[in-house]
Formats: C-alpha cells, sequence, structure tokens
C-alpha cells in the first residue's frame, strides 16, 4: 500500500476507502489491461491517468498501452467521433483501411498482453478492432464508449457496430447514449480527481496571478469556456453569448483550451475562433498545452461563471471540473451536461447564444443565487462525481462480469 | 442465543436494456413485460446511484411523469406507491400498473415526451460483501453505525424489507431477537424512520441518533 488512496479519506470519508479495499481483495492479482490512443489531451487519458494507479494499489495488475497510429488512421477516428455524434461524414475507403492496417499492426504488438489479461477495457472506438485481431483471448473484453451516441450517423454506427458486437460487455457514461448491442449494457458516469493538479485547492495568490498572465482585468467579472477548440463544443456560440450579454452588463471572456493529440480539426476551429472575437480585447483566446492542468485550475477559480455551451457532449468533465470549485454552470441542454446542471440548481441549461446571455446576466445580477449554485453544485459533485465511486463501479463491474447472469452477486 | 450483527455493504451497478417509452401507454406496456429488475431499480436504485432527480419524487416513473410528461395528477398519483409494502416485485408491479391504467383511462390525450426525454428502463447488479464486523450488543450499534458506508445503510434498512421474510430493516430482525425492552423500544424507533424524502448518509444520521438515544437514556424519554 503506497498511500494513494489515503490521501481521499479527508474528502470522501474513510469507509468510502474501505469499501473499496474490501470491493477489491477477490480481484487482486487480475491482469487487467486498458488500451486508448492518446495518452494526453481529453477526457480519456485523463480519466486513466488516475485510474490506472488506483488499481494498482488495489492489488490489480493494471497496465495503461496506446495504440499507435499515423495522420490517415487520426483523419478516420475524426471522422468516426464526429459521426457518432451525429454529423454527415463520408468516410474514404483509404482511410477505413488505415484504421482496420492500424489495428492489425497495433494488435501484433500487444497480442500476447491483451490475450493474457483477465480484463480488457478498450477505450473508444479508435481500438475498437483489437478484440477481432486477438481471438485467442483469454479474459473479458469490454468496449468503454465515451461518445455521445445517442443520435449516431447511421452508417458510421453501422460499420463501427461490427467491430464492438463481440465484445463481452460494453460501458456508456448515460443510458441516453447506449445502442442496442448483444452483450450487457452498462452504465458508469465519469468522474474528476479532487487531488489532480486540475482540481485541487491553490493558493489565492496562484487564482490571482492568471488575472495578470493573460492581460485579464481583476475587476470585471470573468465568464469562461475551457474545451477543446472543436466545433461540437460551439465556441462561437459562447463568444456571440458574451457579445449580447456585454451589452447590458460589463465582463470579460476568456476561452481556454488544447489540442487533443487525436484531433486533427482543431486548429482550423481555432482560426475561426479568432476570425469571430476579432480585435476585441475583452475576449481572451488562450491555447493552451496539454499538460497546463494547473493553469485550467486557476482559470476555472478565478472565473465568476463558467460556460460548457456544447451542442454534443460526452459527458463535459470541464463541467463537473467547475462545479467542483463552486462555480455554476451555463451548459448546452445536451449529453452528459443535463445530468449535472440542475437546472435553476446548479446552474442554468441553454440551447442558443442567447439563453447563454440572459443566464449570464441574470447570474451577475443575483451574486447571492451564483452563490448558493455554485455551494450546490459542488455537493453534487462530491456525493455524485468524484473519481471514488468511478473506481466503485469498475470494480463491481469486474465482479459483475465474472457472475455474468446474476442480478444478486454475493461474494 | 442471539447473533451477532454481521455488516455487509452493496453496490449496484446499472445496465441500459435498450427498452424505453415515450408515452404512458408505452409506458405501461414496457412495465407489464420489462425486467424485474428494472422495477427494483427505478424504485429503490437511485438511493446509491448518482442522484439527480428532484427528491419530492420518489421513484423514477413520477419523477419522469412531472418532469417529460408534466402530468403532475400522475406525477403525484405514482409518487405515493410505497415499494415496502410490496413482498413480491410482481405485486409491486401491478400497483404500477394500475396507477398508470387509471391516468390513461381518464385522458383523453395521449401526451408525448421529447425524443430526448424518452423514459429509458435500466436494471441494475447487486453486489453484496462482508465487510468481516460483527456487532454483538445493541449497545455497539450507535457508534458503528455512523462508521458503516452508505451501501451498508442500503443493504441493512432498504434492500432487506424486499430479502426477509417479515420485510422488515436487518436491524428490526436482530433486535427481536432479543427479549429485552430496550430492544422492543428501538424495533418501535427504527420501525417509524420514514425511508423516503432522504439520502442513505441522513438515514444513517437518524439511526444513529435513535440508538445513541435509546441505549445512553436507556429507552423512551
Amino acid at each position: 500500500m503506497n498511500g494513494l488512496l489515503e490521501k481521499y479519506v479527508p474528502i470522501v470519508g474513510a469507509e468510502v476507502i474501505d469499501h473499496l479495499r474490501h470491493l477489491a481483495e477477490p480481484l487482486k492479482g487480475s491482469r487487467v489491461v486498458h488500451v486508448n490512443s492518446t495518452r494526453e489531451g481529453g477526457g480519456v487519458a485523463e480519466i486513466l491517468s488516475w485510474l490506472i494507479p488506483f488499481k494498482q494499489e488495489l492489488g490489480l495488475e493494471t497496465s495503461w498501452e496506446v495504440i499507435k497510429g499515423d495522420p490517415e488512421f487520426y483523419q478516420c477516428t475524426k471522422s468516426f467521433h464526429n459521426g457518432l455524434q451525429g454529423a454527415g461524414v463520408t468516410i474514404p475507403a483509404g482511410q477505413l483501411e488505415a484504421f482496420e492496417q492500424t489495428n492489425r499492426d497495433n494488435a501484433e504488438q500487444l497480442r500476447s498482453l491483451l490475450t493474457e489479461a483477465d480484463f480488457v477495457f478498450i477505450h473508444d472506438p479508435q481500438p475498437a478492432p483489437l478484440l477481432h485481431f486477438c481471438p485467442e483471448r483469454k479474459g473479458k473484453w469490454v468496449w468503454r464508449c465515451h461518445i455521445d451516441l445517442s443520435r449516431p450517423n447511421r452508417g458510421v454506427w453501422k460499420y463501427l457496430r461490427e467491430w464492438v458486437a463481440g465484445y463481452d460487455a460494453s460501458v456508456w457514461s448515460l443510458a441516453d447514449f447506449a445502442q442496442p448491442l448483444p452483450h450487457p449494457l452498462y452504465l458508469i458516469a465519469p468522474s474528476i480527481d479532487p487531488l489532480s493538479q486540475k482540481n485541487r485547492d491553490l493558493y489565492a495568490g496562484e487564482v490571482d496571478a492568471v488575472f495578470d498572465r493573460h492581460g485579464l482585468d481583476p475587476d470585471l467579472p470573468l465568464i469562461t469556456q475551457v474545451s477543446r477548440y472543436d466545433r461540437f463544443k460551439d465556441p462561437i456560440g459562447v463568444i456571440r453569448a458574451f457579445q449580447l450579454a456585454r451589452e447590458f452588463t460589463p465582463l470579460q471572456l476568456v476561452l481556454a483550451g488544447g489540442g487533443a493529440a487525436d484531433d486533427p480539426e482543431g486548429e482550423e476551429v481555432l482560426r475561426e475562433v479568432r476570425e469571430a472575437a476579432g480585435d476585441d480585447p475583452n475576449i481572451h483566446i488562450l491555447l493552451l498545452p496539454a499538460d497546463a492542468h494547473r493553469e485550467i485550475n486557476a482559470l476555472q477559480r478565478a472565473s465568476t461563471i463558467v460556460l460548457q455551451k456544447s451542442t454534443r457532449e460526452g459527458f463535459g468533465l470541464t463541467v463537473t471540473e467547475a462545479m467542483w470549485k463552486g462555480r455554476p454552470v451555463i451548459g448546452g441542454n445536451t449529453g452528459g451536461i443535463r445530468l449535472q446542471v440542475i437546472n435553476h440548481q446548479t446552474g442554468f441549461l441553454v440551447n442558443t447564444p442567447e439563453g447563454a446571455a440572459l443566464r449570464i446576466r441574470y447570474l451577475l445580477k443575483n451574486r447571492e443565487h451564483l452563490e448558493e449554485m455554485g455551494r450546490r453544485a459542488r455537493a453534487l459533485v462530491l456525493d455524485n462525481f468524484l473519481v471514488t465511486r468511478h473506481l466503485r463501479e469498475y470494480l463491481t463491474l469486474m465482479h459483475a462480469l465474472r457472475h455474468e447472469g446474476q442480478d444478486r452477486i454475493e461474494l | 442465543m442471539e447473533e451477532s450483527f454481521a455488516v455487509k455493504d452493496c453496490g449496484l451497478i446499472a445496465i441500459a436494456t435498450g427498452q424505453e417509452a415515450q408515452n404512458l401507454r408505452e409506458l405501461r406496456d414496457r412495465v407489464q413485460t420489462i425486467h424485474p429488475g428494472c422495477i427494483y431499480y427505478h424504485f429503490w436504485g437511485g438511493m446509491l446511484s448518482p442522484s439527480f432527480d428532484e427528491t419530492e419524487y420518489q421513484n423514477d416513473f413520477a419523477a419522469w411523469a412531472w418532469r417529460s410528461l408534466h402530468d403532475n395528477i400522475l406525477a403525484e398519483r405514482l409518487a405515493i406507491i410505497d415499494p415496502s409494502q410490496h413482498r413480491k416485485i410482481d405485486s409491486l408491479r401491478q400497483e404500477l400498473l394500475d396507477v398508470i391504467e387509471e391516468r390513461l383511462a381518464e385522458s383523453e390525450l395521449v401526451v408525448w415526451a421529447h425524443p430526448g426525454q424518452r423514459f429509458k428502463f435500466i436494471r441494475s447488479q447487486i453486489l453484496v460483501f462482508d465487510t468481516g464486523t460483527r456487532i454483538t450488543a445493541p449497545t455497539e450499534m450507535a457508534e458503528q453505525i455512523a462508521l458503516m458506508s452508505r451501501g451498508s445503510i442500503f443493504y441493512h434498512f432498504i434492500d432487506a424489507r424486499r430479502r426477509t421474510d417479515t420485510a422488515r430493516s436487518d436491524f428490526v430482525e436482530w433486535l427481536a431477537a432479543f427479549d429485552d425492552p430496550l430492544c422492543m423500544e428501538l424495533i418501535r424507533r427504527i420501525s417509524a424512520i420514514d425511508p423516503w424524502f432522504t439520502t442513505l448518509t441522513a438515514l444513517r444520521q437518524e439511526l444513529a441518533a435513535v440508538f445513541d438515544r435509546c441505549t445512553a437514556g436507556g429507552g423512551e424519554k
């Protein structure tokens, strides 16, 4: 025991940590492999960066593997991502061949590790065909889908479905996202790590310093959206909401994001965002490196209100992060944002830039309500969206896979 | 001789069934045949799962009727169903169906939920494990309950009602084996605790307070 889990006792309580140890005891020594397509950038990499050490501390032999591909592979998987979230896309046959070949090549590299594992978790579509290329597998294979598949492009889903139907189970963030498959569809919501650089408490001076560093006015209310430069995050809509709200009340906007290694569209979207912002001195567009976790933490804490005006969203971990810092969130009425932003309680759900502008104005005018919403937001995250709950559900899932078909499992 | 109380803990994991309903007629049709685990989950599972619904509607059916169908009359009738009164899931299913049928008979129009607000049927697997903790006397219970997880409270206070022959909590079942006025008083007070409109954390505090008051003061004050 290296004491990693003990650090969470002051936040979640000793009984929660004891519960995890009891759950993990019968799984000790199990070989577990997680596979995704990037080690940095995006919510999946963040989840794996804490999940792996936790499982290791609990006695599970856990490793994290990242598949490698060329630009054509990532173009293809980005199109999958867009298509699965409902966009009309056409994927050239050459890209599909690159997708399959990349998985075939990675399967060669990983085969012995994967086939010997007791549990294999394959994250998102990028490495999904690995199952097909490891026919001699021994353990349980789970496809973990982090994407909003509530209304996928049928052609893209039809193609991918062939690769994922053979898994022993799949895991989805919400019931709304789950697509029918011939295996159990488990539901596990994502989470944040309250002790990570992105979420831990900061000194006041560290928070104040972001105003100087980014040329922000400490006397102006700050609204912030933190997310990749991706059209589904609607950064242009955020700028529009800011412009509408500012006609009534002075404020400043920060759009902070970085690129993910597996997202080739980011630069194009960033260009569009810069164009929409023009030369407005109160719109600050920040391109942060993938490891700028502490900077994002400080920006979220420096914000008066946080926005996540996505039009599609898998879950929206940036929403959870802001809520944990006691900030109300104005979020797009979509996906996992709807589960975190309880309308009028922990923030507001909006459908348009106009709606976002209205709620910005309301909160800036009603500061007591803003503070109260922030307190409720943090309490909701404490009960439901921290890593300890997430880890507990992963462990429960592994037991459930071992006792397939039983509604009541007595260990 | 009385047995010691074995503290167990549990966790639920939710499973999407892929079945859904967009209006009350569809809900009625699905409820007739849906896996019994779904009925259990939508009445009780919310206490152990991440909970986002308004607490005045204590089961998912009532919350959906209110939030997605905007049918307050139906929501109120569904919310008052007490699942702990039913020994068998099929009996609870029948009461649920009776309420839905009654509302269908009263309504001339079938209200549709928005496509994004369909009722999604979810079932769960419950995983139970022994924590190794044993409690030998009621006087130890106040201190021990405060240390129990939310899963333990769910298992012994909520889940037990479906598991035990008498449909009572494990605490009451255990205390009944003691031939002691203090235990009778504890049973009376624990039985009076309403498990609704609250959280497992609050229930834990309520139970600990009952044991604390009774065992410290020797019964009724």
